[in-house]
């Protein structure tokens, strides 16, 4: 019904973005409280397992590294399933992208060794980039051309991806042992972490800067959610890539080629869960084994709902989800809860957020209670 | 005593009453129109009705009894039934399945399909609304959809019938048949309440005329007290030009050149076979025809949404016979889609970002891939100026705007634009009188600019409105055409449907008894 659908003037810039973050908060909200339920029903006292949880997290400078450690492939890998969202593509294969970033990066940071770290550590990054645009590639040209969907191909190309570095590092890549894994990668191709910056002595005098394994590659990160954000707000590609993502008839309509923004958002996406594979190779691991992502490129997508798709929103969910996931060993040890309890709340967060009508619900319930209070 | 009465309802959403105090009677056996521009609170009104909204004051009573109607289903209980403008059919189920659909016959789950075909069987035959009972909804056209909207209400026991924009999406031949439809209906004891904002629509099929502006009733009359610019001043509170003036045609150098142009359809049929016809500047040249005779694909391949399968399109000389929709848009074709929803706006995309669409890669707007806010800001606010856009600010998202405030924003950006060429299909499809006027002068002031306009349209009355030159077109061809001088209605209408040697048996028999001739 179109009739009587008038604009309301008084609604003001800070209403919209409380709307925009209210979902999110209350979800993960809802999430917690619903999580606190099912730890008291096991038997345990939830108030200790979240003290617990979060001392595993913020508890003191190595913990807080932890949380940024673990959070920093999240945002890349949430950026890339949010920029692929914005064109209208659900990019569900991440992980494999990602896992390509870090297979190419293990092995060309190897031959690269004895090069100075800035050659190497530009040219890995790029390399990362360009090995999870590639793997992106194809299921893109599948869709833009014979319009397979890229949930089907992306997915299946996961698999391709999981398989292949499962085949390498057990054999021709693999470094000598009994391990199949790959060779570490040389210091110069390593991103360092953020503590060896500083001298022993402005560590002694300033201790919140320990952060334990937390590497540099969170700056690359940020610097990617900032520059995503601009892409998306001023430039031409992201114009036509919302455009796309919201009405490829009114796009088409007005000369923007869906074909080649389907091609080009799927590879930008690629690139985004590459540069999350080469970076966790080049920052943590420094070499590639079979399962070295752990589900990373899949709780991406977690990240990317939860956060809207917005590039600034994706930082803030990853720190959610990095966190739960670096406090949930301290909640296991102390208060004894399972560590899987974590993996159930990263469910109901989504949950929550997929079921924005219940939250809705509960926002205009809010709001009923808040007007009849008033009057 | 009345079938249905409501007292002083009223209202409210956020920011806006939809329904000011309205007190309506609908007696038995009546044809009540409810006339209104678009966002003047007609279907809020019957949606509160139909128990779809609920009132926040006053009183609605059914055969004098006051009622708090709860739901959609509370509603059908107390014999009102609705058909929405947009309808309510699962496409891929039978007539038959869809009518009982909700309240079917038969026993622990199992449906007697039997007894429900007799039903249904038995009312279309009371009511004189003929159809194939076993037909599916998608291969049905249009009007027989609607006919089905119309027999699930019967079906359901309703007395009172609400039709909310019913002709909206008819052809001219489809709406007669709709009016004969709702005039046998009342014969047979219903109550018609009839939604539109098309004044001859009810000067020709009501029994009184309720008027609404602004959320208010401002007036009732009755068909014989009243005529079209009198019902048209009371619904818009001016004063409107129902026809404009404009200057003789002065032809200027030929603009557009179509020549031996065949396209085919979605379904690789031929949908545009051999059209040649020249647009010159200054000139308005109209397509008239009935909805699925090519236009729409004849329109694509104008503006490079669909190749052409052989023929030349030139434009000012240049051959833009296989341009892309960039390449048409920068060469200076501009073109006000027929489907503003799905293909003139991103609903979700503010009016600035709407109003730049197409010309986001150009300069002042963007350079080298960056986009430049403020331009396109200082843009926007000129463009809202400019075209009356009725908006608090450029930031608002296209979807919270009246259709008629929609339709300005395509209009302004393509026309503000400045092209060589303005395409309009269907530019004043379910708009309000306000809005129509409003298209049709931004139309005559790019001709009278010198520019070459094409219009292609339903309305004839639009046609005959605006057209220097009109060409017929008919499964494809241009039948026939017409200066603006020979023309009128009833010849137009004659080719339009196939008369006049084309095929002409098919045509004209068809049409008479279903309309299955022409596709919707």
């Amino acid at each position: 019904m179109s009739e009587s659908r008038e604009v309301v003037p008084t609604q003001r810039a800070w209403m919209s973005v409380v709307q925009k973050i209210g979902t999110p908060i209350i979800s993960t909200v809802l999430a917690i409280a619903v999580g606190s339920f099912i730890i008291w029903i096991s038997g345990y006292d939830p108030a200790e397992a979240f003290a617990a949880l979060f001392k595993g997290a913020f508890g003191g400078p190595r913990q807080t590294g932890e949380t940024i450690l673990r959070s920093t492939p999240l945002i890349l890998a949430g950026l890339a399933v949010g920029y692929g969202f914005r064109a209208g593509l659900f990019n569900i294969g991440a992980e494999g992208q990602l896992m390509m970033g870090g297979l190419l990066v293990a092995w060309l940071g190897v031959q690269m060794a004895g090069l100075s770290s800035v050659v190497t550590i530009p040219t890995l990054l790029v390399a990362a980039a360009l090995a999870g645009a590639a793997w992106a590639f194809i299921p893109a040209i599948l869709k833009a051309r014979i319009g397979a969907h890229e949930v089907i191909t992306t997915m299946m190309f996961s698999h391709i991806a999981r398989y292949i570095v499962a085949w390498l590092t057990a054999g021709p890549i693999k470094a000598p042992g009994q391990i199949p894994q790959t060779v570490n990668l040389t210091e110069s191709a390593q991103i360092p972490r953020i503590q060896s910056l500083f001298s022993e002595g402005a560590l002694e005098a300033l201790p919140f800067l320990n952060l334990g394994r937390a590497h540099l590659g969170i700056l690359i990160a940020i610097a990617a959610a900032v520059g995503v954000w601009l892409v998306l707000r001023y430039t031409t590609l992201g114009y036509e890539n919302r455009a796309v993502g919201l009405s490829p008839w009114a796009a088409e309509t007005a000369g923007i080629s869906v074909q080649w923004t389907t091609v080009k958002a799927l590879c930008i996406s690629g690139a985004l869960a590459g540069l999350a594979g080469g970076i966790e190779v080049m920052g943590l691991q420094h070499r590639i084994f079979d399962q070295f992502s752990a589900g990373v490129g899949f709780t991406g997508i977690a990240v990317a709902l939860l956060a809207k798709n917005h590039p600034i929103g994706i930082i803030a969910a990853a720190l959610l989800f990095g966190a739960l996931s670096a406090g949930s060993g301290t909640m296991q040890l102390e208060a004894g809860v399972s560590q899987k309890i974590i993996l159930i709340i990263q469910a109901l967060v989504i949950f929550f957020v997929a079921a924005e009508g219940i939250v809705n619900w509960f926002i205009r319930k809010r709001q009923k209670e808040a007007a009849s209070s008033a009057e | 005593m009345p079938v249905l009465e409501l007292r002083e309802v009223t209202k409210v959403f956020p920011g806006v009453v939809a329904n000011d105090r309205v007190s309506l009677t609908l007696e038995e056996r009546e044809i009540v129109a409810l006339l209104g521009e678009n966002g003047a609170g007609k279907s809020t009104l019957m949606n509160v009705v139909y128990g779809l909204l609920s009132a926040d004051h006053g009183e609605i009573l059914v055969d004098g009894q006051p009622v708090k109607i709860r739901s959609s289903r509370h509603a059908i209980d107390l014999g009102i039934g609705m058909v929405h403008q947009h309808f309510m059919l699962v496409e891929p189920l039978t007539v038959t399945e869809n009518i009982i659909l909700g309240r079917e016959p038969g026993r622990m789950g199992v449906i007697d399909m039997n007894a429900a075909r007799k039903k249904v069987a038995e009312i279309s035959e009371r009511y004189g609304l003929r159809i194939d009972p076993d037909a599916r909804i998608s291969e049905l056209e249009v009007g027989l959809q609607q006919r089905v909207e119309i027999l699930k209400a019967l079906y359901q026991g309703a007395r009172v019938l609400i039709l909310d924009e019913p002709t909206a999406v008819l052809t001219p031949q489809e709406v007669r048949e709709l009016f004969a439809v709702v005039r046998s209906l009342v014969d047979e004891g219903l109550s018609v309440v009839f939604i539109t904002h098309k004044l001859e629509e009810v000067m020709a099929v009501a029994d009184r005329i309720v008027v609404m502006r602004d959320g208010a009733v401002v007036g009732e009359v009755r068909p014989s007290e009243t005529d079209e610019i009198g019902l048209a001043r009371l619904m818009v509170g001016r004063d409107v030009v129902l026809r404009i003036d404009k200057q003789p045609v002065k032809c200027g150098e030929t603009v557009l050149d179509i020549r031996d142009l065949s396209v085919k359809s979605d379904r690789n049929l031929s949908a545009v076979n051999g059209v040649s016809f020249t647009v010159c500047g200054g000139e308005i040249v109209a397509i008239a025809g009935v909805s699925g005779n090519g236009q729409t694909e004849l329109v694509e391949a104008l503006v490079g949404l669909r190749r052409p399968e052989s023929g030349s399109i030139t434009l000012k000389g240049n051959d833009i016979t296989r341009a892309s929709a960039r390449s048409s848009i920068e060469i200076g074709v501009s073109h006000i889609p027929e489907d503003r929803h799905r293909r003139g706006l991103v609903l979700t995309f503010n009016l600035a970002e709407n109003l730049v669409l197409g010309d986001h890669r150009l300069k002042p707007y963007a350079t080298r891939g960056i986009m430049h806010p403020r331009e396109i800001t200082s843009m926007a606010k000129k463009r809202i100026a400019d075209y009356d856009i009725r908006t608090p600010s450029e930031k608002l998202i296209a979807s919270s705007l009246s259709g008629g405030n929609q339709q300005k924003v395509v209009v302004a950006r393509e026309i503000g634009r400045n092209p060589e060429l303005l395409v309009a299909a269907q530019p004043t499809r379910g708009l309000d009188v306000g809005a129509i006027e409003f298209v049709h002068r931004q139309i005559i002031a790019e001709r009278t600019s010198g520019k070459a306009v094409l219009l292609i349209s339903l309305e004839l009355e639009e046609v005959l409105s605006l057209a220097d030159r009109i060409l017929v077109m008919y499964e494809g061809r241009i039948v026939k055409e017409f200066s603006a001088e020979q023309a009128d209605a009833e010849t137009l209408g004659y080719f339009m449907t196939g008369g006049g040697g084309t095929k002409l048996d098919k045509g004209g028999a068809d049409l008479t008894m279903t309309g299955s001739g022409v596709g919707a």
